[in-house]
């Protein structure tokens, strides 16, 4: 608990991923409260052909959008689409490439090279290519855009804990464990994971901006989730019609989409350099 | 001479490697006696580290195989056990062991108090029986409470200072004299029999060796446990040991207690080393040539190719152990018989 507690007053003296975390925070709070902060949230669904392309004024602080809805209230339902996409594919992500780099790392063998020639297979080809061609292939809706996301980033956590564990495996500790009879199970687990795990943490959360901006695009593509959804991607790629005219239309989403992705990549900037083991402290020093 | 604890018996261990097998051990042989401090003593490369390996039962298992030979521990030939039953039962308990370095030999992620009870929980004295290691085994608290006393005595008697507070913290906010003492604080916590210590003050600079030397010794001498030590350093193996063994690529050339060791050694290596020592008469005094490779080694005594008294016998086969005097043996066909003491 106080290695927490200095954690966070760590990350409270870091401005920037701050920052980062402040805006984060903002989106889950605009995802989860987006019934009662939004002015319309009939809009995700109604029209009012009459308001169509109404510029920011007082009844729609944003403007309106081609079908007259409300681009304030729709770009607060929007956050609840990104977040699950970013959080349900990332965890997916972690849930499958984690554990296929730790035992690709662990054991040395025909197996380990066969799981990260797959992998390599997977990163072989460019992620939105891959992505574009998933969701293509399944049809577009919310949830085979996370199958696609999931499918083309897990290989980003396989390499990256197979490359940490070959390194960490070769520290005396581990050799110790092992020696003084520790099963590969309880090495892994409790001995190179903890090691390891700030740089998932890392590389998790500046993957969620990865993927955010992956899925917009996607979304931008035609590929999200089908038309009344308030997706950032869709409405921007709606927007284009009218663009120079409803400037605010691509202007809103594009600053969500802005802010989010660089929100995340502050915040894993921050915790790259506050989780360093080497400046952890104890508590008794830690004042 | 005190009971035998440790005897290695013609040990041979080689190593494949892609530009052919090395040969690192060549039908070595070691005793330890109990209680005795040992220090095994050679260049870089020489096989000592193997040889504490192959002891502990801990060598590379994709690169390494022993070919021949016997570690007798308290009458019980070690190679012959199961992986298992070293595991549980030898290394950590009765033998253990002092690294090189003590900082990489730590967690980082982890603070002290964690990793030392950690070891406890499967290496406790007090541990009755086989411990099942379970991923989710339960350490009882009873216990736990018993360990952790022994700990504080333990880490107060290697002369750290405020061993409640040592253990809240993290490796890297100690010093490397305070995490070497911890090692070998680490190292006795199981009451072993035997120490292995491998280069245990090379990473340290020279006023904390003494320190940590001592205290080793004196750790050692008043529980009864022996310690082997290997060392590049002659000056640490003679304050510290009972009795020394020289090695020289992968063959041990002499073996005496430590006064007659460095007061007449008597194979020609031993004394070159000795020589080479920097002294202010003589200034520095290398052996000529190098050391050689150990796929294709020199036949029959090893060092041959460098020696000044090397006949043909010395390259057809290994001399046997020629004893000089109680315990002082020598592996050479021409051994230094009189020599003037080097002072």
């Amino acid at each position: 608990m106080d290695t927490f507690r200095f954690l966070a007053r760590k990350l409270i003296e870091d401005r920037i991923a701050l920052i980062g975390l402040i805006i984060i925070i903002l989106l889950f709070a605009a995802a989860g409260l987006a019934p009662f902060l939004s002015t319309h949230p009939a809009d995700v669904a109604e029209f009012h052909p009459k308001l169509r392309l109404m510029g920011p004024n007082d009844n729609n602080w944003f403007g309106t959008d081609r079908m007259g809805s409300d681009i304030y209230s729709r770009i607060l339902y929007g956050a609840r689409i990104t977040i699950s996409i970013a959080v349900i594919a990332i965890g997916a992500s972690v849930l499958v490439g984690v554990p296929i780099g730790l035992v690709a790392g662990y054991y040395h063998g025909w197996f380990s090279d066969m799981l990260m020639r797959v992998s390599d297979v997977f990163l072989a080809v460019p992620q939105i290519v891959l992505a574009i061609a998933i969701a293509q292939t399944l049809g577009p809706a919310i949830e085979n855009i996370i199958l696609a996301l999931s499918a083309t980033y897990w290989p980003f956590w396989a390499r990256l804990v197979y490359a940490e564990t070959r390194s960490i495996q070769n520290e005396i500790f581990v050799e110790a464990s092992l020696a003084l009879g520790a099963s590969p199970a309880r090495v892994m687990l409790l001995h190179i994971l903890p090691n390891i795990s700030s740089s998932i943490i890392v590389r998790t959360t500046i993957g969620m901006g990865g993927t955010i901006l992956t899925a917009a695009t996607l979304g931008f593509l035609g590929l999200g989730a089908p038309a009344p959804s308030p997706e950032w991607g869709r409405m921007i790629s709606e927007s284009r019609e009218f663009l120079p005219e409803a400037w605010w239309y691509a202007t809103v989403p594009g600053i969500a989409i802005f802010l989010v992705v660089m929100a995340f990549n502050l915040l894993g900037d921050g915790l790259r350099d506050i989780l360093d083991p080497k400046i952890r402290r104890s508590p008794s020093n830690d004042r | 001479m005190t009971d035998e604890l440790l005897a290695v018996r013609d040990l041979k261990v080689s190593f494949g490697s892609d530009s052919g097998i090395a040969h690192v051990l060549d039908y070595v042989n070691l005793t330890i006696g109990q209680g005795e401090i040992v220090g095994l003593v050679g260049e870089s490369g020489c096989g000592k580290t193997t040889l504490a390996r192959a002891i502990l039962g801990v060598l590379p298992t994709n690169a390494a195989r022993i070919d021949a030979g016997t570690v007798h521990f308290l009458g019980d030939d070690l190679l012959k056990r199961p992986a298992e039953h070293l595991s549980t039962n030898i290394r950590g308990r009765d033998i253990t062991f002092i690294p090189q370095d003590p900082y990489s030999s730590f967690n980082p992620v982890f603070t002290i108090g964690t990793q030392v009870m950690e070891l406890m929980r499967w290496k406790s004295p007090r541990l009755q029986g086989d411990s099942k290691r379970g991923l989710l085994s339960r350490y009882p608290r009873q216990r736990f409470e018993a360990d952790r006393q022994h700990v504080i005595e333990l880490l107060n008697t290697v002369q750290l200072p405020q061993p409640e507070q040592i253990l809240k913290k993290y490796p890297h906010e100690i010093s490397g004299g305070q995490r070497q003492r911890l090692m070998i604080a680490m190292a006795l916590l199981p009451d072993p029999k035997l120490i292995i210590a491998d280069e245990p003050t090379t990473a340290l600079d020279v006023t904390i060796q003494a320190q940590i030397l001592k205290l080793l010794r004196q750790l050692a001498s008043e529980r009864n446990v022996a310690v082997l030590f290997t060392t590049h350093d002659l000056g640490t193996a003679y304050e510290i040991c009972d009795s020394v063994t020289v090695m020289y690529a992968g063959q041990e050339m002499e073996s005496a207690p430590s006064s007659g060791f460095f007061n007449r050694p008597s194979h020609p290596y031993t004394k070159r080393l000795l020589d080479s020592l920097p002294s202010r008469e003589r200034g520095i005094e290398g052996i000529a040539g190098e050391i050689p490779a150990l796929i294709n080694p020199p036949t029959g005594c090893r060092f041959h190719p460098r020696c000044d008294f090397a006949t043909d016998a010395c390259a057809q086969a290994r001399p046997d152990p020629e004893t000089i005097d109680a315990q002082h043996w020598v592996r050479c066909y021409h051994p230094i018989k009189k020599m003037a003491a080097a002072s």
